[in-house]
């Protein structure tokens, strides 16, 4: 079902200028996540803005689960929209529980039911309650602050969740930990969520769908294996890069491709590996087979040097990769 | 001298104690009043540019004026004792809180506030949940400037007939008595000492370790 | 506007007292900031020490101030002079000393390295570089003693404060405000000047 349509909309900040986002439609259906992707200042922010009203379009139709937001009350609407921002934006005067509080409170919910989600909510994004609760913003790390701006924003359950490069801020050691406990996190609460990054690893990794922009127009919205196996135009092309095939690598798991075990030898990796990262050590190691490991150390499968290559062409047909 | 002008002060008792509870009403009237006017003045300010531009300028401008000629000025216009005193008290507090108010508004993180509107606070919310208590060490130490400001400046208004400590020091010089003056200029000094000092343990107390130097 | 065409010397007379008043206070205060400021600039205890004091200072009602001097001074420029000094000491220390403060460590590693002493390195490279600060603090100064100074006038020195006070006494608005907007004046002129000094000093010194 439909959760969010964009609905040829368009702003323009001045008359003189460029539209900023020009005549964008997008369908994003309910419980996926999209990627927001493109080069700085096509419109990303903007266009995410205007699903919680901080910006009003100046034409186009904006439709969030059937209701045209341009026409309700925007605080209400608000707050039933999870809004998350690169700088976080958490309240430096309050403490952890009370800005992870601050939308329960605006609906008014009882004391106790505030303090258990609080907790609750805590423990989700992966910090101990009893802990965090009483702190203030600046005793926290970076990641953690990202943490708690993240449960501020799954407080009162909104069904869509908006995050503006919610990782940009943070190192990129701790950045792909947070992505891949985030991608966990979505995955457990069955959002609509919109992701605004300019990091294509990120979008390919954390959206089921990819919408790339260009010049405040959508360019292309698939899923990331079709935009990496199919770039619609030199832009999308040069955006994805040369090494877009190693990208779509990563997007499998040597589980998906393993065959059973035959008792063969050589170098080893533990399932769940991603196939980029599992060529690799086939690469270093000039091994024809790779075997695929339990935690204890079983061989589970193996996986034939030439997998790699199968399939390419078949996916990739001629070159020019069209698609509209 | 010093000794006399410390036995004066017993002696007159009544007289210095009527001088000082003058002193303390007529600043903390004029402190009062500045800071209701001053405060709401200060954000609602905060929301136009112009209204901003325009209000620094005449409170900069106010500032060169000299606390004697303001309270001289009311002297025309409304005559002399406590209520002239207060009002000229009053133009005399306002910059600082009016500033303060102003500067700790407009420096609150706009991606704070961006955050607290996207929640789905409203402006009235937004305002009173994040802007003022983030402005409010700021407004604080404006408020404390200006309290040394109008306690000073009530020294003064001995001149245009507002009473207070004051009135120990100009009589004195006038008749050059050394005790009138020193009992008057000690209360004084050990006043707006006492005033700066208990201000600067509360903001302490109140916001923590000062961020910055006033 | 009666008196004031026909007073016009009397008028220059008593912006000449003021300007003495204000030049000859702020002249010796930085004297006295300067030592004071290069000597506690990198010596936390002795810097905390010496704002408490011009702090304490700077607090007290300058009609108090004044009157503590009398006893000491008696009546007319000196008390006047001493009061404002004092006044401003908080001030112009606190600006030489974060002047000081604001050379770079590498910049005096380096010139330590050449071979710099002491007091070159004082003259040559800390106050050069502090003066931006040193100038933003006589700012400062002139522009709050151009203030007080009115207040000198009960203490017989003379000066703006004069015409003010003789209109307080006579009654006479026309007076109170002639004193009062060229004080105002003197004051934005002054802070006119010295800021553009200080900017033409901060581009010299970025160029
Ligand atoms: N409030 C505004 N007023 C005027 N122009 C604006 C405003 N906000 C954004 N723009 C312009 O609109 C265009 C799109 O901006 P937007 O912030 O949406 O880009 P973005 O894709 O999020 O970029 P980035 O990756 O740098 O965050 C830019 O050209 C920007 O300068
Ligand atoms: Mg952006």
């Amino acid at each position: 079902m439909t959760m969010i349509l964009l609905d040829a909309v368009t702003k323009r900040f001045s008359p003189a200028l460029a539209p900023a986002v020009d005549e964008l439609s997008l369908v994003m259906g309910e419980g996926t996540t999209t990627a927001l992707i493109g080069p700085s200042g096509c419109g990303k922010t903007t266009t995410m803005r205007m699903i919680n009203r901080l910006i009003e379009p100046t034409s186009g139709r904006i439709v969030i689960a059937g209701e045209d937001v341009t026409r309700s009350d925007p605080v209400t609407l608000r707050r039933r929209i999870g809004y998350v921002i690169q700088q976080v934006g958490l309240f430096p005067h309050l403490t952890i529980a009370e800005n992870v509080a601050t939308v329960p409170q605006l609906l008014g919910w009882p004391e106790t039911r505030i303090r258990a989600r609080v907790d609750e909510l805590l423990a989700l994004v992966g910090l101990d309650p009893a802990t965090v609760r009483a702190r203030y913003p600046r005793q926290l790390s970076g990641g953690q602050r990202q943490r708690v701006g993240v449960a501020r924003a799954l407080a009162a359950d909104p069904p869509v969740m908006l995050m503006d490069e919610p990782f940009g801020a943070i190192d990129p050691i701790a950045r792909g930990r947070l992505q891949d406990e985030f991608k966990e996190i979505l995955r457990r609460v069955r959002k609509t969520v919109v992701i605004v990054t300019h990091d294509l690893d990120e979008a390919v990794k954390m959206g089921d769908f990819v919408a790339i922009m260009k010049d405040g127009r959508l360019v292309q919205h698939d899923t990331p294996d079709a935009i990496l196996a199919r770039p619609a135009g030199d832009f999308v092309r040069s955006f994805v890069g040369q090494d877009r095939a190693l990208r779509r690598l990563g997007l499998r798991r040597v589980d998906d491709v393993m065959t059973p075990p035959t008792g063969s030898r050589g170098p080893s990796v533990p399932r769940g590996t991603n196939l980029r990262d599992a060529l690799s050590v086939v690469l270093a190691e000039s091994a024809p087979v790779l075997i695929v490991v339990a935690a204890d150390g079983t061989p589970v499968g193996e996986i034939n040097r030439d997998a790699f290559f199968e399939g390419r062409s078949a996916e990739e047909p001629g070159g020019s990769g069209m698609r509209g | 001298m010093l000794i006399e002008a410390l036995q004066w002060i017993p002696a007159n008792w009544p007289t210095v104690w009527t001088a000082l509870q003058q002193h303390l009403l007529m600043s903390a009237v004029a402190l009062g009043i500045a800071l209701v006017a001053g405060i709401p003045l200060g954000i609602v300010v905060t929301r136009s540019p112009r209204a901003a531009a325009l209000a620094i300028g005449a409170v900069n401008a106010l500032r060169t004026i000299p606390s004697i000629a303001i309270l001289a000025a009311a002297l025309p216009i409304l005559g002399i004792g406590f209520a002239p005193s207060v009002a000229a008290l009053v133009v005399l507090a306002m910059p600082p809180i009016l500033l303060n108010t102003y500067v700790g508004l407009s420096e609150v993180d706009p991606e704070v506030v961006d955050a607290a509107t996207g929640m789905g606070m409203t402006a009235r919310q937004t305002m009173w949940r994040i802007q003022i208590p983030l402005a409010a060490p700021a407004i604080f130490a404006g408020a404390r400037t200006a309290a040394i400001q109008v306690i000073s400046g009530a020294t003064l208004a001995s001149f245009i007939g507002g009473g207070g400590l004051g009135d120990f020091v100009t009589a004195g010089i006038a008749i050059m008595d050394m005790r009138r003056v020193l009992a008057g200029a000690i209360p004084i000094a050990l006043l707006a000492l006492g005033v700066e000092v208990g201000l600067a343990l509360t903001e302490r107390w109140i916001f923590g370790k000062p961020r910055r130097m006033p | 506007m009666r008196w004031t065409p026909t007073h016009i010397p009397d008028i220059l007379e008593a912006l000449g007292q003021h300007l003495l008043l204000v030049g000859l206070s702020v002249g010796i205060a930085f004297a006295i900031a300067l030592v004071l400021g290069i000597w506690s600039a990198r010596r936390p205890a002795v810097y905390a020490a010496v704002l408490a004091v011009t702090g304490a200072i700077f607090v007290i009602p300058s009609l108090a101030l004044f009157a503590l001097m009398i006893p000491f001074m008696g009546l007319g420029t000196k008390p006047a002079v001493a009061g404002l000094v004092a006044y401003c000491l908080l001030i112009l220390v606190r600006n030489v000393a974060t002047g000081m403060r604001a050379v770079p460590a590498d910049v005096l590693d380096a010139a330590l390295g050449m071979g710099y002493g002491r007091w070159g390195l004082l003259w040559r490279i800390e106050l050069p570089l502090a003066l931006p600060h040193i100038v933003a603090g006589i700012r400062l100064a002139t522009v709050t003693v151009i203030g007080i100074a009115t207040v000198a006038a009960y203490i017989n020195a003379g000066g703006l404060g004069a015409i003010i006070f003789a209109g307080i006494d006579q009654r006479y608005p026309e007076k109170i405000i002639v004193g009062g907007l060229l004080t105002s004046l003197l004051a934005i002129g002054a802070d006119f000047v010295l800021t553009r000094v200080e900017r033409r000093l901060r581009a010299d010194r970025s160029a």
